[in-house]
């Protein structure tokens, strides 16, 4: 197999992997394909190169990053060695699987927002309890449908969740939405949002106080109602309010129009 | 370079040349992230895009003349702050660095 069908394997598989290329220097062009396990395919010219690149590679796949760092032609790292050296510039791009969003609750709005979030680069999960809704003929864009009550979901698989992922829940029933967001807020995930009225959701609170979730901090974490104020009101509006917010909360900026503000857009 | 790989394996089963530009740096405001790419075949096609459309066309006459032989894989600057700098800018001011290869790996 090529190095480039190494590489292209992982990232269809969702695992985890980075090029490092050498874009200045003897053997430019030259790709090391490298996992958190080590390299899996092709060489940038020497052993010594080789086994740097791929040291620090693995560091930045597990940061998630993609940077240009400099060496020596064999790896040399340490900026005393470089002096009157040839630099090998390489170029170390990571492949982190796509970030997960999960949303609970089968309805119009979950179809919109699956569509929405597939645009943005996310593994979509949908998840209800009911049959006859969480059917893949109605989200044909999710990634994943799962009939399943959200307290197996979490149990089963919320350790998988982190900084970069999002829960939606969308189910406005409380039978639902209080195991959704007592199983969320005991993962690392970076989003909780949760559907529903401002009436909603102040009934919402006294049912998260009965079952003992109280903490104001854990009850931060939450954006319900979900959603920016856009003032739209169809499944599609909605699906781009919310992904605005997940956007926003990222990058920690208020969304007022940029013509209302000044500072770097970026 | 997620979003290419069914037209880059589509035009490898084809026995297409593939030249493939990635953004590996920028300075300033850019409007795409380093590992931005496009990939553009031996036949002209072009998929996938490295600035908000700015500089495109000037990546597939680099990719053709790259394919073609006439110049080495390396690094191409778009932008207007030094002397390498091509002709061709990004509206937004940026300085964009692009390493373009061949796909022969």
């Amino acid at each position: 197999m090529s190095a480039y069908d190494i590489f292209s394997a992982h990232v269809r598989d969702n695992s985890p992997v980075a090029l490092a290329t050498v874009i200045e220097g003897p053997n430019t062009g030259a790709i090391l394909v490298v996992t958190p396990q080590g390299v899996v395919g092709g060489t940038l010219g020497n052993e010594d190169i080789d086994r740097v690149v791929a040291r620090d590679t693995a560091g930045e796949l597990e940061a998630g990053r993609t940077i240009v760092r400099h060496y020596g032609p064999h790896g040399e790292s340490t900026p005393e060695d470089l002096i009157e050296t040839d630099t090998v510039r390489v170029f170390i791009e990571s492949f982190s699987p796509p970030p997960l969003m999960w949303i609970f609750g089968a309805v119009d709005f979950t179809a919109a927002l699956a569509r929405v979030a597939k645009v943005l680069g996310y593994h979509v999960t949908v998840c209800d309890a009911r049959e006859i809704f969480a059917t893949r003929r109605r989200f044909p864009m999710a990634d994943e449908v799962r009939v399943t009550w959200p307290t197996p979901m979490f149990t089963e698989r919320g350790e998988r969740l982190g900084p970069r992922d999002a829960v939606c829940i969308l189910t406005h029933d409380p039978k639902f939405d209080v195991p959704a967001i007592q199983g969320a807020l005991a993962t690392r995930v970076g989003y909780i949002g949760v559907m529903g009225s401002r009436k909603t959701h102040a009934k919402r609170l006294e049912r998260l106080a009965e079952v003992g979730v109280t903490n104001t901090a854990e009850l931060g974490r939450l954006h319900s109602p979900i959603g920016l104020d856009l003032g739209g009101r169809t499944p599609e509006e909605t699906a781009i309010s919310i992904v605005g917010e997940i956007i926003a909360a990222r990058t920690g900026r208020e969304a007022r129009s940029l013509g209302a503000t000044d500072g770097p857009i970026h | 370079m997620r979003d290419l790989l069914d037209d880059i394996d589509r035009w490898r089963t084809a026995g297409k040349k593939i030249a493939l530009a990635r953004v590996v740096d920028i300075q300033g405001s850019g409007p795409r992230e380093a590992g931005a790419s496009m990939a553009v075949n031996e036949d002209g096609e072009v998929i996938g895009s490295v600035s908000g459309g700015c500089v495109e066309s000037a990546v597939v006459t680099e990719a053709l003349a790259i394919l073609a032989g006439e110049q080495p894989s390396r690094i191409v600057t778009f932008g207007y702050s030094d002397d390498e700098a091509f002709a061709v800018g990004l509206t937004c001011g940026g300085i964009i660095h692009l390493f373009i290869q061949p796909l022969e790996w």
